[in-house]
């Protein structure tokens, strides 16, 4: 089984990419910068990432999100969190990347905060 | 990988690949079984654990398989120690910018460091006159 997988939905102009396993260094770090990469490419730009099944995610993982975010950011895109574990947030907590990232606890919320 | 334990001394050797990590962490995992720490101390010192041997594999031996990454694990009623010791040519972790500066809260790397320290109750870097270097990492216990 791959480290991350990754499973793409729509929901109208928002792409959710329901995630589940580890964002680490190596295979799951490169699996997020795949899919987002593919993503732009393809011209989406709203995209909601969903962690509730992200067990563990180390500095690289981190360091993936960070360039997710400057990434989508860049092409004029948003790039919104949702459903944080308590560990992710302690982590983007104590690096204080809660204060840049747009995390959400509800789906329909962070649906609906998308311009 | 190779495997020798004491009562009160774990040391491993792994090659310097990122598989190094998991393999690291599950040894250290182990072993705290043994020590019976909280989830929350466990939690972190497996996170101080996968930053410090990634640091060693990428940074220290430059991913070469010839070079060995040693963990070190000892326990005594005082404390828990970890040592990773890599043979690069080592480095000054207080060049390493700091991560939450606002200047820096969008580099996309740059916080293993950070989290060592954020985790470990010590963390200090030794030259080793043999070659290499090696991090001490230290939990009381």
């Amino acid at each position: 089984m791959a480290e991350l997988n990754i499973s793409e939905r729509q929901a109208g102009e928002v792409t959710i990419l329901d995630m589940d396993g580890k964002i680490t260094i190596g295979e799951g770090s490169v699996a997020l910068r795949t899919a987002i990469r593919r993503l732009l490419e393809e011209g989406k730009k709203k995209i909601l990432l969903n962690l509730a099944k992200v067990g563990y995610i180390d500095s690289s993982g981190i360091g993936e999100l960070v360039s997710s975010y400057t990434a989508i950011g860049k092409e004029t895109g948003q790039l919104k969190l949702l459903n944080l574990t308590q560990k992710l947030q302690d982590l983007l907590t104590i690096t204080k990347l809660l204060t840049v990232f747009d995390v959400y606890e509800s789906e329909e919320e962070a649906l609906a905060s998308f311009k | 990988m190779t495997l020798d334990v004491t009562s009160e001394t774990t040391e491993l050797r792994f090659p310097s690949r990122i598989e190094a990590v998991d393999e690291a962490a599950a040894a250290v995992s182990e072993f705290m079984n043994r020590l019976g720490l909280s989830e929350d101390v466990a939690f972190g010192v497996d996170m101080a654990v996968r930053e410090a041997v990634t640091n060693a594999v990428i940074h220290g031996n430059k991913l070469d398989e010839a070079k060995l990454v040693e963990l070190t694990l000892r326990n005594s009623p005082e404390v828990f120690e970890i040592r990773v010791h890599d043979q690069g040519s080592g480095f000054n972790p207080n060049e390493v910018p700091d991560p939450t500066k606002d200047e820096n809260i969008l580099r996309t790397s740059g916080r293993g460091i950070f989290f060592m320290r954020n985790f470990m109750d010590e963390v200090d870097w030794l030259p080793d006159p043999e070659g290499g270097t090696s991090v001490r990492m230290i939990k009381k216990r």
